[in-house]
């Protein structure tokens, strides 16, 4: 049984079939790839699994219970977290500010009335908010507005604020799109340490293969709204329907 | 030093707010009666009444508009509201405010929840068109099927026959604060050519003010305020990360509600009418520019924007033809004219003129208001000074957000 | 069913007015992606205009008739307008009596100027400022106009009158079959309507028909690929800003002599009218148009001493309840687009 279990979900929009019978099941504390050629349906299954889309069949189920039809916040409060393709950050506040929300949110709910407290009095979350920076070795930057940083440095944030919330699972689009070699082999390491250390299980979708290959458990191929095959990275490599429906594409 | 639960840097800002809510009545009075700029003074009671009652409405609508970014044209029907309260409070108990006041505070929460649930369904211009919409309803039928509860054109006043069930036998006939009469000053020196009037209705608002700057200064601090600024940032990953916005917006726009409300009961505090016109879009239109103004999302931006309006709108509008003359008089008498013609199109009824304008320059050359033209100026003495900060290094606060 | 005719063609003058000054804000919208809060001043600029030109052609000097005597037997001094004067009184009175049709003329190259000056020196420098910073400065625009017409008119609305031929009123009823004086509909009015049909008309095939409409549409549904054509869109909106002040200046001319044009009744159809585009959506040229007459004519019927009856207070907040009702069901508004102006 895992921690995401996926069933029969469709997904219709218009004369479109964007999914169809997807199953998919991601293991606890592993990392799971799912790839597949552009418009497979990756996108869409992800914004099924956070709540910005619900599917016309099928179910989805976080530790048991359903996800469907719950807004994006409890799904997040549900222990679900994710980073998006573009960094999604707060960008007219500082760095520090951007993770203590996120441990505001953990720690105080969907919604607290707190207007008489003090945001710089609050030790916990300020503690909490400076080891998550450490973690992620940007302590010397929190003072900084995040709207004026480096698009890396952006996504490392975006990490870091998920990480504060220790959540269960961790859903990454595209975590490396746009990055040089060398910011894409330190992101690399840090999902690697976040998977390992944390022990926090991860969907990643993702479109360059050695980011996949070197983080991935098990890797499911999506292709035309539908999974082809789901297996280990190694078994995928010389997969023939694989390598017809997606890699042979780009050999 | 701290105070209350400040930093060093707020207390400051506290401090300052009293010190000049307080020697307003100094302040404002710069210039000896009868002399030429007398028209500058502005140490009158009901001209500093309405610079504490708007700087109420102006710190209000800042929690709404400056944090959450979401620009409301309706708040002047809170302004209505709250004023009717009062007023029916001394038709039917007595001309206490003690009664008034708070109820004027409920009932525009009151409102404000109802008006905020619906309209906060919608964001952007749309939420804006909605709260307008509420407000021009609200407005259209106080001058109409809800003449029994406002009195329609005429506006809502106390009569003779009104039951007024609490008014005492030696009780005074007009608004006061257990005895502390509203229109009465309390003080009134003549220092060589000065005259000050230290007034009791401006020391009770500027009380009430200090208290409503300093619980907005709480809520800047708090993490609902972080969480409001957090919202006019990036409201898609809030939500990602956990947090049910809605809430908090509705919050904000009940908070400045209540506000709202208290500055129309205040204004019926000073002066117990209340009329439709307080609810119109243009009113609440006033405080959309007293903040912009100011500088939105700071702290003393609505305080300075609220004040600065109330300010020359006065002056400017008291300005008339013997006031140019008195000032242009020595001039030869082709320039004269033209000068006084002029002035003409800024001046006396055309104060709105000098508003529009200036109003277009802020928003073109100063996004952040007046508060960010404080700073700049800072900036630059700094630099002159050739100080250790160098402002220009340091990394651009994005305009309207929280300083 | 004559009480419900009746009400249509009151609510049809209104509606045109709405839908006029609509159809420039949504057309200035979608194109320049700019929320025009001076969109009703300009609507004013143009009643005024009407309102100048009235007051040009009565413009006279004082003449001694020498065929008529006052009460003491001395010749009478008359008020004889220039015009009369020049062309003749035949054709001086014509151009005094029709001097709000006549200001059309007028008012179109000034009203395509003040579009051309605002879009420029103005508006130009807000395309990429948050929709806020639009709605603020033209609304302290618009404040700016209002006091300068304000403060070269007067603050009391000038009555200005429609030629002589449409003054009166003729009875729609008996045209249709029914009793006399049953419909009875002011001549001007359905002048008006006829004449919002085909500005509203021209603009549509104009948009329709003409290559500058066709990258004008294009550019309205994706500005970025139409740049990425070459093609000079900027210039086109500047146009296209002038076309739609001009739209609104000549509904402003045609409705002076249903109201007394005053300073404030730009501000007046504003509210109104932004309620109108926003109802029909955002950026929908036909929404704009069909939100301003059902409004026009909803409100109309919403007063009817028969409606009032059962609701009170309805006309005083029909439009603004439709609205509510409208954009809480409808969020993009009748005809709307998606991801318009959502943020």
């Amino acid at each position: 049984m895992g921690i995401l279990e996926v069933k029969g979900v469709g997904k219709r929009f218009g004369g479109l079939q964007a999914l169809s019978d997807v199953n998919l099941s991601v293991a606890e504390h592993s990392v799971h790839a799912i790839i597949g050629p552009n418009g497979a349906g990756k996108s869409t299954l992800l914004n099924v699994f956070v709540g910005k889309l619900i599917p016309d069949t099928g179910s989805v189920m976080f530790n048991g219970q359903s996800v469907l039809g719950r807004k994006p916040h409890e799904i997040n409060q549900m222990g679900i977290s994710r980073v998006f393709q573009t960094p999604e950050i707060f960008g007219d506040l500082t760095v520090m500010e951007n993770v203590m929300i996120s441990c505001f949110a953990k720690r105080d709910g969907a919604f607290r009335l707190h207007a008489f407290r003090t945001v710089a009095h609050e030790a916990d979350i300020v503690e909490h908010a400076e080891q998550v920076l450490e973690d992620v070795n940007m302590l010397d930057k929190r003072n900084m507005h995040a709207a004026s940083m480096s698009r890396g440095d952006k996504r490392r944030l975006e990490m870091a604020m998920c990480l504060s919330q220790d959540p269960q699972l961790l859903l990454l689009d595209e975590p490396t799109a746009g990055m040089a070699r060398a910011d894409t082999n330190n992101t690399i390491a840090l999902l690697k340490e976040i998977n390992q250390k944390r022990d926090i299980t991860m969907v990643i979708i993702e479109h360059d293969m050695h980011v996949v290959f070197s983080l991935a458990d098990r890797i499911t191929v999506l292709a035309q709204g539908t999974p082809l095959v789901e297996d280990t990275p190694e078994r995928i490599k010389g997969h023939p329907k694989v390598k017809e429906a997606y890699l042979g594409e780009s050999a | 030093m701290r105070l209350l639960g400040l930093s060093r840097k707020d207390t400051r800002f506290l401090l300052i707010v009293i010190f000049l809510t307080m020697a307003t009545p100094i302040l404002l009075q710069p210039f000896p009666e009868g002399s030429g700029l007398a028209t500058f003074n502005a140490g009158y009671p009901d001209l500093m009444q309405r610079f504490a009652i708007f700087g109420i409405f102006a710190i209000g609508f800042n929690i709404l508009f400056g944090l959450t970014g979401y620009l409301s044209f309706g708040h002047a029907a809170f302004l209505g509201v709250g004023s009717y309260t009062v007023v029916w409070m001394y038709k039917l108990l007595d001309y206490n405010v003690v009664y008034g006041l708070p109820l004027a505070v409920a009932v525009s929460a009151v409102f404000a929840v109802v008006i905020g649930y619906v309209s906060l369904r919608r964001s952007g211009i749309y939420f804006s068109i909605l709260t307008l919409a509420f407000a021009q309803m609200s407005y259209n039928l106080a001058y109409s099927v809800l003449t029994p509860l406002t009195n329609g054109e005429t506006g809502l006043q106390v009569y003779g026959n009104d039951p007024q069930v609490l008014l005492g036998a030696t009780e005074a006939n007009s608004p006061h604060f257990f005895g502390w009469v509203m229109n009465d000053n309390f003080w009134e020196p003549v220092i060589g050519g000065w005259k000050f009037t230290f007034n009791n209705g401006y020391y009770f608002t500027a009380i009430i003010a200090i208290i409503a700057f300093y619980v907005s200064l709480r809520i800047f601090r708090s993490p609902f305020g972080l969480m409001l600024r957090a919202i006019k940032t990036n409201q898609t990953r809030l939500n990602y990360t956990g947090i049910n916005t809605r809430p908090y917006t509705l919050a904000a726009f009940v908070i400045s509600g209540m506000y709202a409300g208290l500055a129309g009961g205040l204004m019926a505090a000073m002066d117990p009418l209340a009329g439709a016109e307080r609810m119109q879009w243009t009113a609440s239109g006033e405080v959309v520019l007293m903040t912009i103004l100011g500088g939105a999302g700071t702290l003393m931006g609505p305080i300075l924007g609220a004040g600065f309006i109330k300010y020359f709108e006065n002056i400017f509008s008291k300005i008339n033809d013997s006031v140019l003359h008195g000032w242009f008089g020595f001039l030869p008498d082709g320039l004269e004219d033209f000068l006084i013609g002029v002035s003409h199109f800024f001046v006396g009824k055309s104060w709105h003129l000098t508003l529009g304008l200036l109003f277009m320059l802020v928003v073109v050359f100063l996004p952040g208001g007046l508060v960010e033209g404080g700073q700049r100026i800072a900036a630059m003495f700094r630099k002159k000074s050739g100080g250790k900060d160098d402002a220009a290094h340091q990394p651009k606060p994005a305009p309207h957000v929280a300083e | 069913m004559d009480a419900i005719i009746l009400q249509i063609l009151n609510g049809l003058d209104k509606g045109s007015a709405y839908a006029l000054i609509a159809l420039g804000l949504t057309l200035i919208f979608g194109t320049l992606g700019v929320v025009n809060f001076a969109h009703g001043a300009l609507f004013m600029i143009g009643a005024f205009v009407a309102v100048s030109l009235q007051r040009l052609f009565g413009m006279s000097f004082e003449q001694i008739d020498e065929t008529k005597t006052d009460f003491l037997g001395n010749p009478l001094k008359v008020n004889v307008p220039y015009v009369d004067s020049w062309f003749g009184p035949d054709v001086g009175e014509w151009l005094i009596d029709w001097s709000v049709p006549l200001a059309i003329l007028v008012a179109i190259p000034v009203m395509l100027l003040v579009g051309f000056v605002m879009e420029r020196g103005l508006i130009k420098h807000f395309y990429k400022r948050p929709h806020a910073d639009q709605i603020l400065v033209t609304f302290g625009l618009a404040i700016v106009l209002q006091e300068l017409i304000k403060y070269f008119f007067g603050a009391n609305p000038i009555q200005t009158g429609a030629p002589d031929a449409f003054t009166g009123s003729f009875d729609f009823g008996r045209l249709i079959g029914f009793d006399p004086n049953v419909i009875i509909y002011p001549y001007w009015r359905l002048v008006y309507f006829a004449f919002a049909a085909v500005v509203i008309g021209a603009v549509f095939s104009f948009l329709r028909f003409t290559t500058f409409g066709m990258v004008v549409r294009a550019g309205m549904a994706d500005r970025e690929t139409v740049e990425l054509l070459g093609i000079n869109i900027d210039r086109r909106f500047t146009i296209m800003f002038g076309i739609a002040a001009a739209v609104a200046g000549i509904a402003g001319v045609m409705y002076t002599p249903i109201l007394a044009p005053n300073y404030h009744m730009g501000m007046d159809f504003l509210v109104l009218s932004f309620v109108v585009v926003v109802v029909g959506g955002m950026g929908s040229l036909p929404g704009a148009v069909a939100a301003g007459f059902l409004l026009g004519i909803l409100q109309s019927f919403a007063s009817m001493n028969e409606i009032k009856a059962i609701v009170p207070g309805i006309d005083q907040v029909i439009i603004y309840l439709v609205a509510i009702i409208i954009l809480l069901t409808r969020p993009r508004g009748l005809l709307g687009r998606a991801g318009v102006m959502e943020d």
